[in-house]
């Protein structure tokens, strides 16, 4: 029987991925862009799961609403992924540091 | 029903039409051209705004959509100082963007939307109402932090804030997503039945501690506080003075809401991690600034310095400690405003200066614009008598009352040992050496207005403080309960 322990062990497991993928990831900001859309992924497994654990359809309106957000930030995040490239003709996490810090 | 509901939610509603209208307006007439037209037009309606928010505070609260949306005197408060500074942003930066060409007519509407963003977040009455005005209050930011599109630094400010506001975000929603799980709801007011029943369940305190971590982030708290440096230095001037302003208060409005609105009942909880990050902001701001040269970064750390001051009001977890970080935002923000407006006249030959030594020997060419700017560091750092050492004074004595001894006297510690920086622009000002070429003189009557206003508030205010001492307390009332 698959419980809801199981359902927030592997949102656990994957929202850890992402964050890790944002910190240990030296290659590329579009490895970033995926990270982030991990998270919000996972979020979204925790939302559902508790939703159907708790019989609240109000999960799963949180749902909607994260995805639609998801979508809008990856097109933001894009958007000046492209203007940072035409500058700087690389999207290499490494050379992101004009700015020390 | 309905029509009460959007009652409510008029200001907010009126701002996001004229917004979008104004965006596909522009989009298919003059474009660019419009802009200076927009800026002065957005300000305008920020301005009526707030009069209007300001002026219908009965002291009544309205709840719309069953709970999402609260309209309180916290709220209404909030609110109005965010319009205004807001609006004073715009107006200051106008000549700014406009002589580089950055006077884009997307500028002033971004603003607004994030604006209303804003109200959004100080009125949020749920997590998803919570969620959706932070997003979009931030996604309007991470778009003008890039506005200078031809910039390397200007883009990378952008990608950097992205980058790490989208995982501050994540960070919040898995909090929301175990607060709703183990609360069983999203209402905020739901949600502090359950705190208050019993003991806090481990799910909630692991959802309270990722909400905090969200929510510190975006008041660039330590340890959460590493963009806050590159995004100042990085956006365009006005940018930044827009980001050290309205967008704190509302962060930091949202942050006293969730906590004492959701988690009231468990105050000796998020008590001990608020001061934690509070006296680690004040620390951190206050030595990080020290080796410092570029007045963008410097101001960076001031204001994560000051954010810590102001953490340190809601550690308190009273309503004295809300009425004093809502005078010790107030107060801030207008300072800000007053430096920045110093900030942008900044200029060798048209060219934007951020290098403090180029304000060697200021106090001669300039001696109003110097004097005015004295006034403001030492109200920065919290020189008796100026405005800016009561904000502190409240703070402190809110965190004295509440038993946070430690926390007060960390907490003058660290001031004593930030003024250092303040006090070292102030040396170049008046003692420094006359050797470099210095700045151009001049600079626009609208910045020297809100250079000499907020200057002048500093002064003057020490009589009551323009009686916000008791709209404050006035708003912390009707949140704290």
């Amino acid at each position: 029987m698959i419980g809801l322990e199981h359902y927030l062990t592997v949102a656990a497991t994957l929202f850890v991925i992402g964050i890790f993928g944002l910190f240990l990831n030296r290659k590329n900001v579009i490895i970033l862009l995926m990270s982030i859309e991990l998270m919000l992924l996972a979020v979204n497994i925790n939302f559902v799961a508790f939703s159907s654990f708790l019989n609240d359809l109000v999960g799963q309106v949180f749902t909607l609403f994260v995805l639609t957000v998801a979508a809008a930030e990856a097109a933001i995040g894009l958007a000046i992924l492209v203007c940072f490239f035409r500058n700087r003709g690389t999207i290499a996490v490494e050379d992101v540091n004009v700015m020390k810090g | 029903m309905i029509q009460a509901d959007l009652n409510v939610i008029l200001p907010e509603i009126l701002l996001a039409v004229f917004a979008m209208l104004a965006l596909v307006g522009a989009a298919y007439t003059d474009k660019d051209k419009l802009g200076p037209m927009l800026v002065w037009a957005t300000s305008g309606l920020l301005i009526a705004l707030a009069i209007w928010i300001g002026a219908s505070g009965d002291g009544s609260t309205r709840v719309a959509f069953n709970g999402l949306f609260v309209d309180d005197g916290f709220s209404r408060f909030a609110k109005v100082v965010i319009l205004l500074s807001a609006a004073a942003v715009l107006m200051m930066g106008q000549d700014y963007m406009a002589r580089r060409g950055l006077l884009r007519f997307e500028y002033p509407l971004l603003v607004a939307l994030s604006a209303v963003g804003m109200m959004m977040m100080v009125s949020a009455g749920d997590l998803m109402s919570l969620y959706m005005g932070l997003e979009l209050q931030s996604l309007a930011l991470y778009v003008v932090a890039s506005l200078r599109r031809d910039s390397v630094k200007s883009t990378e400010a952008g990608l950097k804030y992205f980058v790490l506001g989208s995982l501050s975000s994540g960070l919040l929603l898995y909090g929301a997503s175990l607060t709703y799980g183990y609360a069983g709801t999203t209402l905020f007011s739901g949600i502090i039945q359950t705190v208050s029943a019993g003991e806090l369940s481990v799910g909630l305190l692991f959802g309270l501690v990722f909400l905090i971590s969200g929510l510190a982030f975006k008041v660039s708290a330590v340890p959460f506080h590493m963009w806050t440096p590159d995004v100042y230095e990085g956006a365009p001037t006005p940018v930044t003075a827009f980001f050290a302003t309205a967008p704190k208060v509302a962060a930091m409005a949202l942050f006293a809401r969730l906590l004492h609105d959701a988690f009231g009942g468990a105050a000796a909880e998020w008590g001990q991690v608020v001061a934690l990050i509070s006296v680690l902001s004040m620390f951190l701001g206050a030595f990080a600034a020290i080796g410092q040269r570029n007045i963008k970064r410097l101001m960076a750390y001031s204001s994560i310095a000051h954010m810590g001051f102001a953490l340190m009001g809601l550690a308190a977890g009273s309503e004295l400690g809300v009425q004093a970080m809502l005078i010790y935002m107030t107060i801030y923000v207008t300072m800000n405003i007053g430096t920045f407006a110093f900030i942008l006249s900044m200029e060798r030959d048209g060219a934007p200066v951020t290098d403090i030594t180029a304000l060697n020997m200021y106090s001669k060419k300039e001696p109003g614009r110097a004097l005015a700017m004295l006034v403001l560091l030492f109200s920065l750092a919290g020189v008796p008598p100026l405005v800016g050492f009561f904000g502190k004074l409240y703070v402190l004595r809110a965190a004295y009352d509440a038993g946070l001894a430690w926390l007060a006297v960390a907490g003058v510690v660290a001031s004593v040992i930030g003024s250092f920086y303040y006090l070292r622009i102030v040396y170049l000002m008046y003692f420094g050496d006359d050797a470099d070429e210095g700045l151009d003189a001049g600079g626009s009557p609208v910045l020297w207005g809100f250079l000499m206003a907020s200057a002048f508030v500093m002064v003057a205010g020490v009589v009551n403080l323009f009686g916000i001492e008791g709209a404050a307390a006035a708003a912390a009332a009707t949140l704290v309960r």
